[in-house]
């Protein structure tokens, strides 16, 4: 909605816009220029043009296949993880009591892992998971499944994701349940009287009442998953081999392990980019099918 | 189709209802006829929405029994009456066509394919959607969709009853003559027993053969709409039907005349004495009231005349007592000296707000 | 306070929503925007109250252009169909709310409330919550805060469209006492001729975003200036018919003759479209004038006061108006009578030729 112009508030947004010039837009820039140079240490730094993205673009490269696996194993985590916390979270949030004095007691518990800052909760998983003390680890290999996660991958796998799962999948059941409490009784009501089934009812007035709330809770997911770091850095460290590092935890370890400051600066400008160009689509997606209304007369307002 | 049926019915939502007040329904029998168009019209909380609840097994009542075609039904959940209700705003399902909205409660209950088809196009035709059915139900207009809601209890052969909860609350008012007619055409055609509550007495009186009219959890009358207006057997129904309502004057009656603050007004009818203690009252129509001079009728001052088009309301006092009065459009409306004389066959006299019979 | 809207457009995503909209609103009139749902009544209200900024086109206010300038520092108040009121304040404080953001004193505040508590009719419910009133009395309270900011412009936008009917004609009667005599510019939008009628004063009839017509409301009702305008503001709805006259004999739908005479007289030969309201249409003979058509019932609606016949006539659905009960089965044969003196006469291109004589009026 367009409002009468006074630009005198713009006078507001300055210092904001200044201490957002400093710490954002200065480092950008100096990540721009370590991108297209070289160093061997003592600050010493030699022109090297484009050949960083040349390098982190070739999948023969050292550089290049390092970082599209890492890219590869980002993407399958988040594929993954969506894949199950999306139904599971319409689930969950399908079952949650609509009424009644349940619903805030329901809220807390789903808001719980919501508020665990994400290295503690890759603490806790760290532990729950080991099989001599934590109880997860103890009795999955106690049950004669080979568990470990700090050799074995598919166990290392199977941890970061059934982290994630717990960590993230009340922020898709809340949203989902914000996005079912808004569709009016009358249309339960009716299709009750319609003789509809419980899928029915889903698919014919649930779901289409998700939609947007969904595209929300997908973006969210997404791009978290996608830049995901502490929690498998300080469960398993990206092992065992390289079999749970991600671009974040490749980034660090070239930027701040190896010190290649060149080749990780273009690194994450690539990510960088390859977040934003979704972003893109994602927003692009969810305005085209939230085309606002023109401002209806108050009748139609209802519904 | 179906008998709908009443019986003993109340209902209060407090738990341990005593004083009247705690009744939302007060006791009722009622019986509505196989094929029948019905009204329940009132105010606000007087009840014709818990009544319409308890119909549709939304609510279970406090007391009394509801039967369908001699059936109890009183407890059965919604999905096993087989109702069908209109709701107030459009409940169409948007991500489907109007062909498989209207084929979605057939679809449910698992009626073969070529059925459906055959009895979609049958109602689509009766609504006159037919051109329709192919698009999609989420762009259409307020009258279409609650065609369209009507169409998916049409639909169902078995269907017992429509219920409608003010379903032309979001429609434009030229629209709203189109559907009431439809309305009334399809009921006439389907022969459903149909159900409609409102507040809105056209809607009421232009669609029902018999208005329930209800206030403050009461059955006041239940009547044609001619008896409605002709012989209102409550001052509030008096008031509540026609517009403007009925002009309720307080009044002492004496055998076939009334006076009126010293004014003398012809009854109809000879009356017995009323208990005195009773609040004696007459009922007149504003229809019924015509303009005169000289000295025959009630001398009136004209206080305002609202020009609605086709008539002239004049809102005049009778000594302080507000009093209106309906005229043509063409006529002219003096401004003082201003009688206005009554059909005596048309005044009706109320004790206590009860009609009083001669 | 004079409110001038000069040659205003709003165009939102490519589709017009008020198209090249000009209209002088003068101190002291009650201003009616009158036309069905998405006809631009709530658009055309946003642009009034600041909230929206016009695509092209100005807004003027005593001569002075005011298009951009902040809601907040103009003196509007609004009214909506939905009861506005501050939950967890009493009736009282509610109406005096806008009174306290200005600072007056507490006796000015005071003297001002109960002026329009006792307006509308609300000095009992004072101290009460505005969720333990009905509808009416929440409106009412809506509208007193509203009043009570004396502000130039007061829009009030469908306010009776969510109360009960007998409410609200209870309120339309009120209105225009309350709205008297206060300087103010008065905007009601409706979808209700009757209102229109009922509330007097100036009235707009709006079709997709564009005024038909603005005028006195009693002048647009009787001689519409085209179709479209006749159609708005109509309640039932006029009925239509396309004929043709020859030599002063209309000729209707299905070769229906119409008569003659009437506001036909001295028309010339052509093609017409002829409006007639459903209340000039009648099931009885009442005068020779009167011209017999057959007519086919569809539905006949009964008030018990009044006989709404909807019949069909040469293909066109008409609906006639009766007082008593008259109740025609459908498909029943009917005679109807029309008469030529209330005819509307549009011409080909749906402009007003003739419209039928004012009666004595008011």
């Amino acid at each position: 909605m367009e409002k009468p112009l006074n630009n005198r508030a713009w006078f507001l947004v300055m210092p904001v816009a200044l201490i957002v010039a400093f710490n954002a837009i200065l480092p950008l820039m100096t990540v721009v220029n370590y991108s297209v140079q070289d160093t061997f240490g003592n600050n010493q730094f030699f022109w090297n043009g484009t050949g960083w993205f040349k390098d982190l673009l070739d999948p023969n490269a050292e550089l290049g296949g390092r970082f599209l696996a890492a890219l590869g194993r980002n993407v399958s985590f988040s594929l993954i993880i969506l894949s199950i916390e999306v139904p599971l979270g319409i689930l969950v949030s399908l079952c949650m009591p609509k009424k009644g004095p349940g619903v805030a007691a329901c809220l807390v518990i789903m808001a719980l892992p919501l508020l665990v800052p994400w290295n503690v909760v890759g603490t806790i998983w760290q532990i729950f998971a080991r099989t001599d003390i934590g109880l997860l680890g103890w009795t999955v290999s106690h049950l004669g499944i080979n568990y470990n996660y700090t050799n074995e991958f598919f166990s290392a796998w199977f941890t970061i994701i059934l982290m994630d799962v717990w960590h993230w999948t009340s922020l898709i059941a809340l949203l989902c349940y914000a996005g079912l409490k808004s569709s009016p009784d009358a249309f339960y009501q009716a299709a009750r009287i319609d003789g509809a089934s419980r899928w029915s009812v889903f698919r014919a007035i649930e779901l289409p009442k998700l939609n947007r709330v969904l595209l929300i809770g997908v973006l969210l997911r997404f791009m978290d998953s996608f830049m995901i770091y502490t929690e498998p850095f300080v469960v398993t460290g990206g092992g065992p081999g390289n079999s749970t590092t991600g671009v974040s935890i490749d980034l660090v370890k070239i930027a701040l392990g190896q010190f290649d400051l060149g080749k990780a600066a273009a690194m994450s400008i690539v990510y960088n980019l390859i977040i934003l160009s979704t972003c893109w689509v994602f927003y692009t997606v969810m305005t085209n099918v939230d085309a606002p209304d023109r401002p209806r007369d108050a009748k139609d307002g209802a519904l | 189709m179906a008998r709908l049926e009443l019986r003993d019915l109340s209902h209060s939502y407090k738990p341990n209802p005593v004083e009247p007040a705690d009744w939302a329904l007060k006791p009722m029998t009622m019986i509505w006829e196989d094929g029948g168009a019905y009204a329940l019209l009132g105010p606000s909380g007087c009840g014709k929405t818990s009544l319409l609840n308890i119909l549709s097994g939304l609510v279970i009542p406090s007391r009394g029994k509801v039967l369908f075609d001699d059936v109890d039904v009183t407890t059965l959940p919604t999905e096993q009456r087989n109702i069908a209700q209109v709701f107030q705003f459009p409940v169409i399902y948007d991500t489907m066509t109007v062909e498989q909205n209207l084929a979605f409660p057939l679809r449910n209950r698992g009626v073969e394919p070529a059925k459906i088809d055959a009895r979609v196009k049958e109602v689509a035709a009766m609504l006159e959607l037919t051109g329709d059915l192919k698009r999609k139900a989420s762009g259409l207009t307020a009258d279409m969709k609650q065609k369209i809601s009507l169409g998916r209890g049409l639909v169902r052969e078995d269907v017992r009853a429509v219920l409608f909860d003010e379903p032309l609350t979001v429609i434009d008012p030229h629209l709203k003559w189109q559907l009431r007619a439809e309305l009334k055409r399809v009921h006439r055609q389907s022969k459903t027993t149909m159900v409609y509550v409102t507040h809105d007495q056209t809607e009421a009186l232009t669609f029902a053969d018999k208005v329930v009219v209800m206030y403050d959890g009461d059955v006041v009358q239940v009547g044609t709409p001619q008896q409605l207006f002709e012989e209102p057997a409550h001052t509030f129904v008096g008031h509540f039907i026609g517009s403007p309502g009925m002009n309720v004057l307080p009044a002492s009656v004496a055998g076939g005349v009334a006076h009126i603050k010293g004014n003398e007004i012809l009854l109809g009818r000879s009356y017995q004495p009323i208990d005195s203690a009773k609040r004696v009252e007459i009922g007149v129509r504003p229809e019924f009231l015509r303009l005169g001079s000289g000295t025959e009728g009630l001398p009136v001052t004209v206080k305002r005349v609202e020009d609605t088009g086709r008539q002239k309301i004049i809102r005049a006092e009778l000594d302080g007592l507000p009093i209106a009065a309906l005229a043509h459009e063409d006529e002219t409306v003096p401004a003082s000296g201003v009688r206005l004389i009554a059909d005596p066959a048309r005044v009706h006299v109320y004790a206590d707000g009860q009609l009083v019979r001669a | 306070m004079t409110v001038v809207l000069d040659k205003v457009s709003k165009v939102v995503r490519g589709s017009a929503h008020i198209r090249n909209v000009s209209l002088t609103l003068t101190p002291g009139t009650i201003n009616i925007l009158l036309g069905p749902t998405l006809s631009g009544k709530t658009s055309l209200m946003r642009l009034l109250a600041g909230l929206d900024l016009p695509t092209s086109g100005r807004l003027l206010v005593d001569g002075v252009d005011v298009t951009g300038k902040p809601v907040r520092e103009r003196s509007v108040a609004m009214v909506y169909q939905q009861f506005i009121n501050y939950p967890a304040m009493t009736v009282y404080e509610n109406i005096a709310s806008p009174l306290r953001v200005r600072g007056l004193a507490k006796a000015e505040i005071d003297t001002k409330v109960r002026e329009a508590a006792q307006l509308l009719r609300l000095e009992p419910y004072l101290d009460r919550l505005p969720l333990n009133l009905s509808g009416g009395q929440q409106q009412r309270t809506a509208i007193a805060r509203a009043l009570v900011k004396d502000a130039k412009l007061v829009l009030l936008d469908e306010p009776l469209a969510n109360l009960d009917y007998k409410l609200r004609e209870e309120l339309r009667v009120e209105l225009p006492r309350i709205f008297e005599g206060k300087g103010t510019v008065f905007v009601y939008a409706t979808t209700e001729p009757s209102e229109a009628l009922l509330l007097g004063g100036h009235t707009a009839t709006l079709r997709e975003g564009a005024i038909t017509q603005f005028g006195p409301t009693v002048d647009v009702y009787r001689s519409p200036r085209d179709r479209e305008t006749a159609q708005v503001f109509s309640d039932p709805p006029m009925n239509f018919a396309d004929a043709t006259i020859r030599s002063g004999q209309a000729t209707g739908p299905g070769g229906v003759a119409l008569g003659s005479g009437g506001t036909l007289q001295g028309l010339p030969d052509g093609a017409y479209q002829i409006g007639f309201r459903p209340n000039h249409v009648s099931l009885i003979n009442r005068s020779a004038q009167l011209v017999p058509i057959k007519g086919v019932v569809g539905v006949s609606e009964i008030t018990g006061s009044e006989s709404f016949v909807h019949f069909e006539c040469g293909g066109a659905r008409w609906i006639a108006l009766e007082p008593g009960v008259h109740d025609h089965l459908p498909g029943a044969a009917i005679d109807v009578f029309l008469d030529p003196s209330r005819f509307f006469v549009f011409d080909s291109h749906s402009q007003l030729v003739r419209a039928p004589a004012r009666t004595a009026s008011l």
